[in-house]
């Protein structure tokens, strides 16, 4: 038999039990959409992270104290302000090297206050990351020289702490001590984690004065190309190494971030993606189910149709187009409310960045295809197998 | 026609042909050796009480069914031989069968009822529907083309199923009590379109019936009784010779 003719007959078959057809479609529906909904989510929220991370600026090289490993112990810092001079001598950048040392507090501003994360850190910062600063200006190295009490803040708590006024030349207090706001960060953005919207700079000495800490927590640096990131987090990690001979340190580059981020993301899509490929088999074996039905239904059907020549291979392929065109319908369905579904959460949350990229919905797709077959060829064999005598006697 | 016998060689043709079914453990001998030949463009009619063989005999002149020792062969070719997918062939071009209860297929119009086995053959969508249309302008439903069989009487519809059965042209028609679901009239009528496929185009046609009545009609009657022919001996043990495995070489 010509498979347009078993397309044919398929589909009026599909007609002939619409409801039937929907709801058994339904279970591959939930589960393609389920699959690109949630590898959209996983996806979008790698490509932000990736965003976050390439944003901060290239070829970074940050300095943190104790071994950068899962399950490793947070390590106290001893680094000092003076070290940032040491490393950046050794890396012959002398006075490009960031440092931070950051706490979490409460600023205040007349009667409004916010949580925020304030981070010493010095003049080193805008050629190291990048940290437009949309008005005012950033910390300068008398700034820090002079421990001056200045403030730049992020766009997110300059609303909410001046409520659109303009805060520059205003005073915020944090911890009882006010800063005076010269600058105010260029808006970020971003999904995950504490926006770096919220965040007050003040100058590092003043930080440490303010959190009684004369340490500071990482140095950063930049590296001048791609290709020289390794030699100068070689040299800098030396340069610490020496100073603190029992300690260990670690030099962070943007493509470990990202790679273990990566890794962490991509595990926890597979994972949700898997969980959600369950009930795509799931609506696999309520259509292996309605063909068994569809089958015993058209038992006389498969009778006449082999006492009329066809053969065992036709009757089979004529059941198993109709459960592939229904899972692959459901497919397609599944996939259009899969994408219309992480569009929609996409626009509603604004935390919840969904990308959509070719490959989930062409697996899905193909998936849904498969489980057709799959669970498609049990009821078709035993539609070809029918003995056409005892099938035109059935009722 | 396109049949594979030859010239003059009978339709169908079975040799001491037995078939039985094991139903839940015992042994049912349905048929305990028939020998028969329908010629070509013969009129036979096969009666006999319900339970005496004779659907049994009809599935397998009709090649739906094989002889469980025995000889069957259908437009010369020997029925034991061959695979399912070559019985399969032979049923749409050698057999055209008629039901009692019509079999036809609900929610599709006449015309596609009747171009069905033609999609067997791998026949496109325009020579099925027109050598449909031709099948049904000879059983005198060409003005009913697109109705649906619940859109047709009874008679109407048995019409459309032979036309069905005579759009592959095959050689002989086997009809199973056709008359039975139909008043006496359309019985009739069906009887006489059946009667002059048989005279105008030569198809053998055999009917099974226990209406007397429509069985004198035919040239002649075949009687079943029990599995066997009546007016014919019991199978005979000695007979094994004419059982033939070897692929139907005997002519």
């Amino acid at each position: 038999m010509r498979v347009a003719e078993a397309f044919r007959v398929a589909v009026t078959a599909l007609q002939a039990n619409r409801l039937r057809s929907l709801l058994t479609m339904l279970g591959v529906i939930i589960g393609v959409s389920a699959v690109v909904v949630l590898v959209a989510i996983g996806t979008g929220a790698k490509q932000e992270v990736e965003n976050q991370v390439n944003g901060l600026g290239a070829n970074l090289v940050i300095l943190v104290p104790g071994q950068l490993e899962f399950g490793s112990a947070p390590t106290r810092s001893r680094l000092e302000l003076a070290d940032a001079d040491r490393v950046g001598r050794a890396i012959g950048q002398p006075g490009d090297v960031a440092v931070t040392l950051a706490s979490g507090e409460t600023v205040r501003a007349g009667g409004n206050s916010a949580f925020a994360t304030v981070n010493g850190t010095n003049a080193a910062v805008p050629r190291i990351f990048n940290r437009p600063v949309a008005r005012g200006e950033y910390l300068r190295e008398s700034d820090v020289d002079t421990r001056r009490r200045v403030a730049v803040i992020g766009p997110e708590l300059a609303d909410a702490l001046f409520e659109g006024a303009d805060p520059l030349g205003r005073n915020v207090a944090v911890g009882g001590v006010r800063f005076r706001v010269i600058g105010v960060f260029a808006p970020l953005g971003g999904a995950f984690g504490a926006s770096r919207d919220a965040e007050v700079h003040i100058p590092v000495t003043a930080a440490q004065r303010l959190f009684d800490d004369m340490r500071v927590d990482a140095l950063a640096v930049k590296a001048p190309t791609t290709e020289e990131i390794d030699a100068v987090s070689g040299t800098a990690l030396g340069v610490l190494q020496s100073r603190y001979p029992d300690e260990e340190f670690s030099a962070v580059t943007q493509d470990q971030i990202l790679g273990t981020v990566g890794r962490i993301l991509g595990l926890l899509t597979t994972v949700l993606a898997a969980i959600a490929a369950i009930s795509l088999l799931v609506g696999g074996v309520g259509v292996s189910n309605i063909m068994l039905v569809s089958v015993r239904e058209r038992t006389r059907e498969i009778g006449l149709r082999k006492a009329v020549g066809a053969r065992q291979r036709d009757v089979l392929l004529q059941f198993l187009i109709e459960a592939v065109l229904l899972t692959t319908i459901g497919g397609v369905l599944g996939i259009a409310l899969g994408v219309g579904g992480s569009l929609a959460l996409a626009a509603a949350i604004e935390q919840l960045p969904a990308v959509i990229t070719w490959w989930s919905p062409a697996l899905a797709f193909g998936v849904s295809a498969a489980v057709g077959v799959f669970f498609g060829v049990v009821p078709a064999r035993r539609a070809g197998r029918l003995d056409p005598v005892v099938a035109l006697r059935s009722e | 026609m396109s049949g594979a016998a030859g010239p003059g060689g009978p339709a169908l043709e079975a040799v001491d042909v037995t078939r039985s079914y094991v139903l839940e453990g015992v042994t049912v001998e349905a048929l305990r050796g028939v020998t028969l030949a329908v010629e070509q463009g013969d009129y036979a009619a096969v009666v006999g009480p319900s339970g005496s063989g004779k659907s049994t005999l009809m599935h397998l002149l009709g090649g739906l069914d094989r002889p469980t020792t025995g000889t069957l062969r259908v437009g010369g070719r020997d029925v034991s031989a061959m695979t399912e997918d070559e019985l399969a062939a032979l049923r749409n071009r050698t057999i055209g069968f008629v039901f009692q209860s019509f079999q036809l297929l609900a929610r599709t119009s006449a015309v596609d009822n009747v171009g069905m086995p033609l999609v067997y053959r791998g026949a496109g969508r325009a020579e099925r529907r027109r050598r449909a249309q031709a099948a049904l302008e000879r059983v005198g439903m060409g003005h009913r083309l697109d109705h649906r069989p619940n859109e047709l009487s009874g008679g109407e519809q048995q019409r459309v199923a032979i036309a069905r059965a005579l759009v592959g042209e095959p050689q002989v028609l086997l009809a199973d009590e056709p008359t039975g679901n139909l008043d006496t009239r359309n019985g009739a009528d069906v009887m006489a379109l059946l009667e002059e496929l048989n005279a105008e185009q030569g198809v053998a046609v055999v009917l099974v019936t226990h209406d007397l009545e429509i069985a004198g009609r035919a040239r002649r009657q075949v009687r079943v009784r029990d599995g066997l022919l009546e007016d014919a001996p019991p199978r005979n043990q000695q007979h094994q010779g004419a059982v033939d495995f070897d692929g139907g070489s005997v002519r």
